[in-house]
């Protein structure tokens, strides 16, 4: 809730058209099921008819479903079945290597939205170990309250949460933040005016996953699957990919002819902004970047153990008011923020020294 | 009755003034008969003449009317269809009393009789067809407002650049991690040659086609452009090489050198090889041109002067015409491939080869086999809307296909192969037809192009050069270029200087610099072309805009 609370002390610079939340690190009830896939998703009462047929075909065995405790509230329209199921692997796959596992996964989501999309009876958001996600239209107060994630033991280490539908393209729930694929998610502040080129780009790469783009934001996702899990590059390359160098600015790089030839050949990835990007990797690591010019605003701050990293500074006091707030991190146009798994040491990356 | 003579009274097999183009408008009030337009007419279409007029005359105070004869002295415009005026306006610009012009006709019909001896009307220029072209009908209507704000072209950084060069996937880059840093493993692996360059380049053109003050201007142009300016404009050769100095010089790597059909100019080039302190920016194989598909290139013999003769390695006054094809081509898979294989070899795979052809329907299938030739650096597509030294008029005006269409279906072609950043696209023909030289190149960059060629743009901007679509002077191949930039006859190409043509080209390619980044800049941005960036582009037609995937807006 508490992350929740913070969009709303943030309400000037969004709209409250709608709540996304991915959590990740689950606790409560999902702590002992940390191995098993979690399907988050919407569905209608045919959907569900359709999902549960579709997943026992498929060889999934439910082990555990949670689903909110709805409490009606004005303007928000209620679907029939919100969900976040555990599944065991099909027998075929329970043997697998960790990236086969994950190809099963994000297919399967793909068929399911493949199948739902057309008449909106299943919407699936994520189906990845120890991740949740969660969307609806509406304020987003109101929308977690809607939820009762204020009285639910629904708890996680990671929580991502966005306060708005995206602003340019229609209110869709495929179109809402924070994005996720096999692992990696993202979410992101501001207008990406580079989408197009930068998803036929990424839909060329022969990987099914890439796909949907409801929002020119989702592509900030994808570009850091590609970057870390298809290229394999450390994650500071993701910010060397979206808002490379100039050739004079490489010159004090170590992996300067590395660089020269990455920005040649991921020239289409690269973003003109504005943007702020905050995502997560597998391995739990956060971090926020910006786009080249600093257009959108960014914080980062916290304590050993708690970081938060927001839009706006009020945010942050909202969710660590105790923290020494002198120490709280803005990161400029060169500056990564790297959070490290269980948010023990916070590193703020520089391009120009890499 | 025929008379005796055979003196036919009627006229009968005579033009009239109404079947020319251009009808000379000549004011006898004003003209103080010095003779400049008779004597500067590149075409003998209007001559100093004798006329006898009957006048009829009263002085006196009272009428005494009478009829006396006067002698006066007239400029006549010939009805010779060899000598037909081409609207050129060389008259009017030397006359000192404004007492000449040429007026376009619309009711000429100047093609019906221009086949005298049973061969086809030549000439140079581009396609007489003055309609707007679809690359001036595309708006840019995606403008950052409220959501994201515009970037300012004045105060942000920009970066109008592109790449010229084969590009490898992300995926094949030769790179490994050493200690959590990315390094470069070349061992075993062919990185291919990529140039930066600025998005507009000057097409090919060469020496020959154009008068020795038009090229030498052109490329002291691109050369300040480059070492003061800081703005990589490339320029390409042409077929007929280039000075031999030129191809020696720290220079070079300016320069595109082209190779044609005829290969006129390669023994030099060949020969040169050795001494050669900078590579060429790339070489350009040429397959085709936009103006005149089909064609080969041709040089008229009244252009073969002694120093073309030296440089393309051939006798004085002969036509120098390139064959429609490279003799030695067989087929794409074999032939091509391996030509840009040589290409390549000869210059040590350091410098990007590519081929240009016509814009065709065929365009495609050119396309994916360069796609699949690792050695192929681009593909240039020309245009209908291309000009050219020399051609048949029924080639120009009928023969080609728009660039914009061809242009865009070859890069979805790529996209749909995820191959649109590995092989540029260069498009040419028709870029700046109506001056809007940043708007069509920002456009076809927006629909897919990496670059634009240009040619006869700079040919009017730089050098003034007459030409337009209602087929005004179009005398290129004549070798008698009024402005002196298309002839090899030293008393016309001295009136061009080189240093003006110099200054010229710098201030064309600076202001399209500047406006290109006007054009990205409310559109959000400016660190990378936006190649392909079709959400920003729109058309009044819907019909249009579906076959270019972009909105349609009205």
């Amino acid at each position: 809730m508490e992350p929740i609370l913070a969009l709303e002390t943030m309400k000037e610079g969004h709209d409250g058209s709608g709540l996304g939340l991915t959590l990740k690190n689950l606790g409560g009830e999902f702590e002992k099921l940390k191995k098993y896939p979690v399907l988050s998703g919407i569905c209608s009462k045919k959907g569900k008819k359709t999902l549960d047929d579709f997943m026992k075909k498929q060889g999934f065995k439910l082990k555990y479903e949670w689903t909110p405790k709805i409490k009606p509230i004005k303007g928000i329209h209620a679907r029939d079945h919100y969900f976040a199921r555990a599944y065991d692997y099909p027998a075929s796959h329970k043997n697998k290597s960790i990236v086969e596992k994950e190809e099963l996964l994000m297919k399967t989501r793909l068929a399911i939205r493949k199948i739902g999309e057309p008449d909106e009876s299943i919407f699936a958001f994520s189906f990845y170990p120890d991740v949740i996600t969660i969307k609806e239209v509406g304020d987003p107060l109101e929308t977690a309250e809607f939820f009762g994630l204020d009285r639910d033991g629904l708890k996680a280490k990671i929580v991502l949460a966005q306060g708005r539908q995206n602003t340019n393209y229609a209110i869709y729930l495929y179109a809402c933040h924070p994005f996720f694929i096999q692992g990696y998610c993202s979410m992101t502040n501001g207008e990406n005016t580079a989408f197009v080129p930068i998803r036929e780009f990424l839909m060329g790469r022969g990987f099914p996953g890439y796909t949907g783009y409801n929002s020119d934001s989702e592509v900030f996702t994808h570009i850091l699957h590609y970057t870390t899990r298809q290229l394999g590059f450390p994650i500071t390359y993701y910010k060397d990919v979206i808002t490379p160098l100039k050739a004079s600015e490489m010159e004090g790089r170590q992996d300067r002819e590395a660089l020269g030839l990455m920005k040649q050949s991921l020239r289409p990835l690269c973003i003109d902004g504005p943007n702020m990007v905050i995502g997560f990797t597998p391995d739990g690591t956060c971090f926020m970047v910006q786009d080249a010019k600093k257009l959108r605003p960014g914080v980062v701050g916290g304590v050993k153990g708690k970081y938060a990293l927001m839009s706006e500074e009020c945010g942050v006091d909202s969710a660590i008011p105790k923290r020494e707030s002198a120490k709280d991190i803005f990161p400029m146009k060169y500056d990564m923020v790297i959070i490290s798994p269980d948010a023990q040491e916070v590193k703020v990356w520089n391009q120009l020294q890499g | 009755m025929e008379p005796a003579s055979g003196l036919r009274l009627d006229h009968n097999h005579h033009l009239s003034l109404r079947e020319f183009p251009y009808i000379i408008r000549w004011r006898d009030d004003r003209c103080k008969r010095c003779g400049k337009c008779t004597a500067v007419c590149p075409v003998k279409a209007i001559e100093a003449t004798v006329k006898v007029q009957r006048l009829v005359k009263s002085e006196g105070p009272v009428p005494t009317p009478a009829a006396v004869r006067n002698i006066t002295h007239i400029v006549e415009q010939v009805t010779d269809m060899e000598r037909y005026c081409t609207g050129c306006g060389t008259c009017t610009l030397v006359c000192p009393n404004e007492a000449i012009e040429p007026e376009f006709n619309p009711q000429n019909k100047f093609l019906h009789y221009k086949n005298k001896g049973g061969d086809g009307y030549k000439r140079g220029g581009r396609r007489n067809d003055p309609a707007l072209s679809t690359l001036d009908r595309l708006k840019f209507t995606r403008i950052s407002m409220l959501t994201d704000p515009a970037l300012d072209a004045g105060r942000h950084e920009f970066r109008v650049r592109s790449l010229l060069g084969r590009i490898l996937p992300p995926e094949d880059l030769p790179l490994k991690l050493v200690n959590g840093k990315l390094t470069v493993d070349k061992a075993g692996i062919f990185i291919p040659p990529v140039r930066e360059i600025f998005p507009i380049m000057i097409g090919s053109m060469s020496i020959g086609a154009l008068s020795p003050p038009m090229w030498e201007g052109l490329a002291m142009g691109v050369a300040y452009l480059n070492e003061v300016e800081g703005l990589p404009v490339v320029m390409c050769s042409g077929e007929g090489g280039m000075s031999p100095r030129l191809l020696r010089s720290k220079y070079l790597k300016y320069f595109i050198i082209q190779i044609a059909s005829g290969y006129f100019g390669w023994d030099e080039i060949v020969h040169a090889l050795p001494h050669m302190v900078e590579d060429p920016a790339a070489i350009e194989i040429k397959y085709g041109q936009g103006a005149k598909p089909g064609d080969g290139g041709l040089l008229m013999a009244q252009k073969v002067l002694k120093l073309i003769a030296k440089i393309r390695g051939v006798p004085q006054f002969v036509d120098l015409a390139s064959p429609p094809t490279h003799q030695t081509k067989y087929s794409i898979e074999e032939a091509v491939a391996k030509m840009i294989q040589s290409m390549s070899m000869a210059f040590g795979f350091r410098v990007p080869v590519y081929p240009k052809i016509s814009g065709t329907k065929t365009a495609r299938a050119v396309l994916n086999n360069l796609a699949r030739n690792p050695y192929a650096a681009a593909l240039c597509i020309d245009g209908e809307d291309g000009g050219t030294g020399a051609a048949y008029n029924v080639s120009m005006d009928k023969m080609g296909h728009p660039i914009a269409s061809n242009l865009r279906e070859c890069y979805l072609d790529l996209v749909r192969q995820g191959k649109q950043n590995e092989l540029p696209l260069i498009a040419a023909g028709g870029i700046g037809k109506k001056g809007n030289l940043a708007a069509n190149a920002a456009a076809l960059i927006m629909l897919g192009a990496s670059g634009v060629a240009i040619g006869k743009y700079i040919m009017q901007a730089a050098a003034d050069c007459f030409g337009d679509e209602y087929n005004r002077c179009n005398l290129c191949n004549t070798g008698k270029c009024p402005r002196g930039i298309t002839t090899q006859d030293p008393k016309l190409y001295r009136r061009l200087d080189s240093d003006r043509v110099a200054e010229r080209v710098v201030e064309v390619f600076k202001a399209a610099d500047v406006e290109l980044r006007k054009l990205f800049a409310p559109m959000g941005r400016s660190t990378e072309l936006p190649i392909g960036m079709s959400d920003g582009l729109s058309i009044d037609d819907p019909a249009m805009a579906e076959r270019l995937g972009i909105n349609y807006a009205c």
